[in-house]
């Protein structure tokens, strides 16, 4: 030290966004590995939701057949609504979520990373079980295929957008149901296309103009929602 | 005179319609320790999440290194330990996961760094146990043996001393003042009764230097 | 610059100005308005298909517009109380949702009415029809988030950002129920283009739309009046307005 007053040694050590952002999935993943039946619950959810129809409705193939698809992608859809309220909660709760908009890193980023784990937890698993629950509902084998491919490309987009509604209902109360009810409309042109596609590949027609479309989907929900997300993350916890 | 790391000049938070301060200057240099007091509800976790970048809802100017603190909010996050009500210890990690996580991000640690930090604070033998087995005076000394490795100037801790025993109060009193003996700042909030040398206090509420009209 | 900003952004200023505006909206909006209807409900001919049931357009097209353009002018708000924090725009928001929600009612409870004589059916999930209902949706979301969050500054910006998520989904939603309406059906009831209307129609249809709009100014103004009064109650200006008020 050169004078008598202190003088502050700055930190200088920089860890790379990616890291970071890796970091925050690790996190994640293995606090969910932890607590298994927080994984589990939503594909339960999806299968009871699924059986419900053909026991509420008809069990009759040719109903079936026509109403598999749109069936399926609602059920993928609710369980997603369903496990979104806990995308934050635990972290707002023990205070991580702080912790988080202070790393010296975009936030955005960080909001990407919570989509991709949140995704990782219940979007995959949800693709993954899908054809077993296709096959039960007399889909075909083509059907099924470009079902997956719709799920697969549309449930990223559900976390994306659900991280929104996530982040603005952090800490209220009935923050579950509130959450479903900002989220839904916005849900609405996924489903669409998520069902319109698989309906064309039933009739034999290209798909592949549709995909693309979804692909779009994800494209514009990759880059705009984790700008909408973060903002919404730090006026929840300015408030809280 | 040394530059302040922080700086917040004219500093006013309306919450709910009342005037938690107004008027407000405060300014951390390098080498002091500076704890906020005041009644419940004076505002004192408010002002140091706002300090923080944590709460937005204010007005007036916060300088970090002379510079307005938005303009270089990366530098300044990675310069500074912020340690809330809720320390960010994740209930199903055991403390060695928490503190590798918390680490990470800025600045990774070996392993046996981060042992040795656990160690520090007086969690021999429970780093690989969940945290949610541990006692809350442990779960702070998770979030505290980050103190021992930290390589930010800054450090602002609300309520600080909560769940320690004596022991534990002793050492982090320890800690905070070696801290500000090798340059660095520490603001913080307390219900413990604190009197290091040197220390200033920042007072809120009523009798402080602002009213309500 | 600022300063300025912030005095023409401040709601003292607006109220004075919403007060001296206010007689001549209402007093145009509702002139148009009841001419436009009178007009179109008694006067204008009748539809050589629909007969006199097509009248319900006089009231559920301006309905249906100034639906969605209030939903635009709210996202312009958002963008304002999120960059400028000015009050104004989170008062105009506030003051809107609700009536851009009954807007839209309106324009999904007329289109109803007027499926009835027209398709035979209450409710037909035709794509207009579907993408008002999604929009009434939209504007739930913000009503209820707004009043679930107790503190008005979070409350503000967090509503903004749902409507600027909203306003960026709009055009989606829209494109993809059309799509997905021709998909599910032909499309053989498209009775609602009218390519050639004649002026008699159209000329009452506007002065509906124009009065309707002009009538929502005045609405808009008197709920941010009252909202900027109930906010602002403990301020001088409106204690010595309200002694004033008094005598």
């Amino acid at each position: 030290m050169t004078s008598n007053a202190p003088r502050a040694v700055l930190a200088d050590h920089n860890v790379s966004v990616g890291r970071a952002m890796w970091a925050v999935v690790r996190r994640d993943l293995r606090s969910s590995f932890r607590q298994r039946q927080d994984l589990l619950n939503p594909l339960l959810f999806f299968f009871m939701v699924v059986t419900l129809f053909p026991l509420g409705v008809s069990p009759e193939v040719s109903f079936l057949q026509q109403a598999g698809t749109g069936i399926l992608w609602v059920a993928a859809l609710l369980s997603t609504l369903l496990s979104l309220d806990h995308l934050y909660r635990h972290d707002f709760d023990d205070g991580t979520l702080e912790q988080m908009v202070l790393q010296p890193h975009p936030l955005f980023l960080l909001v990407l990373a919570k989509s991709l784990a949140h995704w990782l937890l219940t979007g995959l698993p949800l693709v993954i079980l899908a054809p077993v629950l296709g096959i039960m509902l007399h889909l075909e084998g083509n059907s099924i295929a470009v079902l997956c491919l719709t799920l697969l490309i549309g449930t990223p987009v559900l976390s994306l957008i659900g991280a929104i509604g996530a982040a603005l209902t952090l800490g209220l109360r009935a923050g579950g149901v509130l959450l479903s009810l900002l989220i839904i409309p916005l849900y609405i042109p996924v489903l669409i296309f998520g069902t319109g596609t698989v309906a064309a590949a039933t009739e034999g027609a290209a798909v592949e103009g549709y995909l693309a479309l979804m692909a779009a989907f994800l494209v514009l929900a990759l880059t705009l929602a984790p700008f909408a997300g973060a903002a919404a993350l730090r006026i929840s916890l300015s408030n809280s | 005179m040394t530059e302040p790391l922080l700086q917040a000049v004219d500093l006013q938070c309306e919450r709910d319609n009342r005037i938690l301060f107004q008027g407000l200057g405060v300014s951390i240099a390098p080498g002091s320790i500076t704890r906020v007091e005041g009644p419940n509800g004076a505002g004192k976790t408010t002002l140091l999440r706002i300090l923080a970048g944590l709460n937005d809802s204010y007005t007036g100017d916060i300088r970090w290194l002379g510079a307005p603190r938005h303009h270089q909010l990366e530098q300044f996050l990675r310069n500074l330990l912020y340690i809330g009500h809720r320390p960010g210890i994740k209930p199903l990690l055991t403390p060695l996961e928490n503190l590798r996580a918390l680490t990470a991000v800025r600045r990774p640690l070996a392993d046996a760094t981060l042992r040795q930090a656990l160690d520090g604070t007086g969690l021999h033998g429970y780093h690989d146990v969940p945290c949610r087995q541990l006692s809350a005076g442990q779960q702070r000394r998770v979030a505290l043996a980050r103190l021992l490795i930290s390589d930010e100037p800054l450090w602002i801790l609300d309520e600080a001393f909560t769940a320690l025993d004596s022991h534990g109060v002793e050492g982090l009193e320890q800690l905070l003042v070696q801290h500000a003996e090798q340059g660095g700042a520490v603001l913080v909030t307390t219900h413990h009764h604190l009197d290091l040398p040197g220390m200033i206090r920042l007072r809120l509420g009523r009798g402080g230097h602002n009213d309500d009209q | 610059m600022w300063t300025l900003f912030h005095k023409f952004g401040s709601p003292k200023w607006f109220f004075g100005i919403a007060g001296r505006l206010m007689p001549w909206l209402l007093a145009l909006g509702l002139g148009l308005l009841v001419a436009g209807l009178v007009w179109g409900l008694a006067f204008a001919p009748k539809d050589y298909l629909q007969g006199n049931s097509y009248r319900i357009i006089f009231i559920h097209v301006p309905s249906a517009f100034l639906a969605q353009s209030v939903y635009l002018m709210m996202a312009v708000a958002a963008v304002v109380t999120l960059v400028w924090r000015m009050k104004l725009a989170d008062l105009f928001v506030q003051a809107v949702a609700p009536v851009g929600a009954v807007l839209t009612f309106l324009a999904l409870f007329t289109g109803a009415v007027w499926g009835k004589p027209t398709w035979g059916t209450w409710w037909i999930w035709d794509a207009r029809l579907t993408s008002m209902l999604i929009l009434l949706f939209l504007y739930f979301g913000a009503i209820v988030l707004g009043s679930a969050i107790s503190d008005e500054k979070a409350s503000a910006r967090a509503v903004a950002v749902l409507i600027l998520v909203g306003v960026v989904n709009i055009p989606i939603i829209k494109y993809s129920v059309e799509w997905w309406n021709t998909l599910h059906q032909p499309a053989t009831f498209k009775l609602t283009e009218k390519p050639s209307m004649p002026p008699e129609m159209w000329v009452p249809l506007l002065l509906s739309v124009l009065g309707l709009y002009l009538w929502f100014g005045w609405l808009a103004c008197y709920r941010m009046q009252t909202e900027i009064l109930r906010r602002e109650r403990r301020t001088r200006w409106v204690r010595e307005l309200v002694r004033a008020e008094g005598h």
